[in-house]
């Protein structure tokens, strides 16, 4: 066999591996997407795997009830069978029968399924991880650029300090931080849900790192050219760290974004609870509707997916470099 | 540098990051333990000093027993699996092929999604009834599984179907916690594998072309370079994955909200949260808490002494 033969007889194998793996990867996301878009009636039937086509009937109290074709009894009539009602059989014009495959209202009827709506899951999830992640940005900042830029007693020991909270697992937080918040009495408010994460030693660190890496002169230059402390870290320092941050604002909003436990002990009531709690709580009370379960869980994906789609480099960028699982 | 030695300003500048991690990062580790050692009321938890009593009634709670060793189950089910996998594709993936992006991408996808939203989506497809395991195990003509419902042992349920029995000891973790095992995998894989990718690139290529000259084999290749080469690597992922197995809770509450059957897929985190916010004895839990602590606090120093912080925090 030739050389050339050999490779590609190789490159192929490893495609074909890599595409089956990459198939298996995909399979649960394109399953929920094919789920959402089926009649209830069609989740149970067990062998068909792409939405069929389906008909629809207007009755006389103006509900749309799914029939099932039995038979042709004229050219444009058929007997029809209405599903998940106990009713005669009809014979209705064909005309009068819609015909839908893909079900698109799944979405809007899982979205409205709870209390108060999916809306407002989304605006509490979207509202707590977009002050997490500024907060977390700017405390970040100026401590990496206190550490790096200053002199000042017991430097040392309280990075080492902050260093030492990276070994700190979240378990043991719970206890203690929820009690700490039951006494300020913040239990179900949004505070409760931002302000703890408002630091995070990873972007203090990771910033550190980057501002360490940085010529002093521009800092001697600036500090010449009279910019002040405060002036140099924004308008010299923060635009000359931008992968950094972007970096760190993707990874602290993914993480708050994603986040389960800590809303869920935090929040009583129905209004504050953010995506993930809430699709929690819609599958323990619709365990079996698969098809509403499936939308769900595909609208609170996709704003994330879209957005890893648009920017995967700094997503995978970034975890490599923080080392850290989102 | 041209500012003074002692210069008090960069207190300003430290005050917001000090504040939040003193008061909910560094002091809890304290209250905690505190909290573990002290016996009380709700709104009083810390009263009467009761010593090491919580800690000796750990011992003494099977509850406490079946969660770690469910742990170590998932350990041990998760772990090695998931770094096999992992080096496997990143091993592909380093063959200089095209579309090694697009790969990337797919692969990482499950890593950014929710896990409670693709536990959600592992749930239908572990139905007993409809879910599409079951319809695959049938259209094989083989009898379906009760997937997250069975408490059965991986190993029991295997030896039964071959018609013969274990002892006990033998039944390994119940067929529940193994699905849940299976989700995890699927959902980390890419993360380790991106880790390993970029481990398998630091390797100088010099070193395959001077192998390949002396004309060995694909697999002296991997022997002898890149499995030495790549051990902090893989020695960073292997504490990882594990300090992330002991702290799994997520994908066990989404797909077994009450501990699965007979209680089998509750984890240390899972008993942790019962007893904390189920059940509130807040200094019970807290001496929990404190176990898997130190439990992933030696695996960290581990990490630390071993890789310390040459592998990862490149920036």
């Amino acid at each position: 066999m030739s050389r050339s033969l050999v490779r590609v007889v190789k490159s192929f194998l490893i495609h074909l591996l890599l595409i089956g793996g990459a198939f298996l990867m995909c399979f649960p996301f394109f399953w929920m997407l094919l789920t959402s878009f089926k009649s209830p009636a069609e989740v149970l039937e067990v062998d068909t795997w792409m939405p069929q086509p389906k008909y629809y009937l207007q009755t006389e109290a103006m509900e749309e009830v799914q029939v099932r074709i039995l038979r042709h009894v004229m050219q444009n009539t058929v007997e029809v069978e209405l599903l998940r009602k106990r009713e005669p059989l009809r014979q209705v014009l064909l005309s009068d029968l819609a015909t839908k495959t893909w079900l698109f209202s799944n979405y809007p009827k899982a979205w409205n399924k709870v209390q108060p709506s999916f809306g407002r899951y989304f605006f509490n999830s979207f509202l707590i991880a977009l002050l997490t992640t500024l907060g977390q940005v700017l405390t970040s900042i100026l401590a990496a650029y206190a550490f790096v830029y200053f002199e000042f007693p017991y430097k040392n020991a309280l990075f080492t300090l902050f260093l030492a909270t990276m070994m700190v697992p979240q378990e043991i937080l719970l206890i203690p931080n929820y009690l700490v918040l039951a006494n300020l009495g913040w239990i179900d408010t949004y505070a409760a849900m931002i302000v703890p994460w408002l630091a995070g030693v990873f972007g203090i660190f990771m910033l550190r790192q980057f501002f360490q890496q940085l010529p002093r002169e521009f800092y001697d230059a600036a500090v010449i050219d009279g910019c002040s402390r405060l002036g140099f870290l924004f308008r010299i320092l923060v635009p000359l760290s931008l992968p950094p941050i972007v970096t760190i604002t993707i990874f602290t909003f993914l993480g708050s974004w994603n986040s389960l436990l800590w809303p869920l002990i935090v929040t009583n009531s129905e209004h504050m609870r953010t995506i993930q709690v809430g699709l929690s709580y819609f599958a323990q009370s619709e365990g079996t509707e698969w098809e509403l379960l499936m939308a769900a869980s595909s609208f609170c994906i996709l704003p994330l997916v879209i957005a890893y789609f648009a920017a995967q480099r700094f997503f995978v960028e970034g975890d490599t470099a923080s080392g850290l699982k989102g | 540098m041209s500012h003074n030695k002692k210069d008090y300003s960069a207190w300003w500048y430290l005050l917001p990051a000090t504040l939040v991690l003193l008061i909910f990062h560094i002091l809890p580790v304290i209250y905690s333990f505190l909290l573990s050692v002290h016996r009380g009321t709700l709104k009083h938890p810390i009263q009467h000093f009761i010593g090491a009593q919580n800690y000796l009634d750990l011992l003494e709670d099977s509850g406490f027993w079946e969660a770690m060793i469910n742990t170590v189950f998932f350990a041990l089910g998760s772990v090695p699996l998931g770094m096999f996998f992992a080096l496997l594709v990143a091993l592909l993936l380093n063959q200089k092929i095209k579309g090694l992006g697009i790969y990337r991408t797919v692969y990482y996808l499950p890593v950014i999604t929710s896990i409670a939203a693709v536990a959600l989506v592992w749930n239908w497809l572990f139905d007993v009834k409809f879910g599409l395991f079951n319809q695959l195990l049938k259209s094989f003509g083989m009898s379906p599984s009760q997937w997250l419902l069975e408490p059965r042992g991986i190993f029991e349920s295997m030896a039964q179907a071959m018609g013969f029995g274990l002892p006990d000891l033998l039944h390994g973790p119940s067929v529940a916690l193994c699905s849940i095992i299976v989700m995890s995998i699927w959902k980390g894989l890419g993360y380790n594998v991106v880790i390993f990718l970029a481990g398998l690139q630091n390797i100088p290529p010099s070193l395959y072309e001077a192998a390949d000259l002396d004309g060995a084999s694909v697999w002296q290749k991997f022997k002898h370079i890149t499995w030495p080469l790549l051990s902090p690597t893989t020695f960073f992922i292997f504490i990882m994955s594990t300090i992330h197995s002991f702290q799994v809770f997520v994908q066990i509450f989404m797909m077994t909200p009450f501990g699965g059957p007979e209680r089998s897929t509750v984890v240390a985190v899972f008993y942790l949260y019962e007893k904390a916010f189920k059940t509130f004895e807040f200094g019970y839990a807290s001496a929990l808490a404190y176990v898997v602590f130190l439990i992933i606090f030696i695996l960290t120093l581990l990490q630390r002494r071993y890789v310390g912080e040459r592998v990862h925090y490149g920036g």
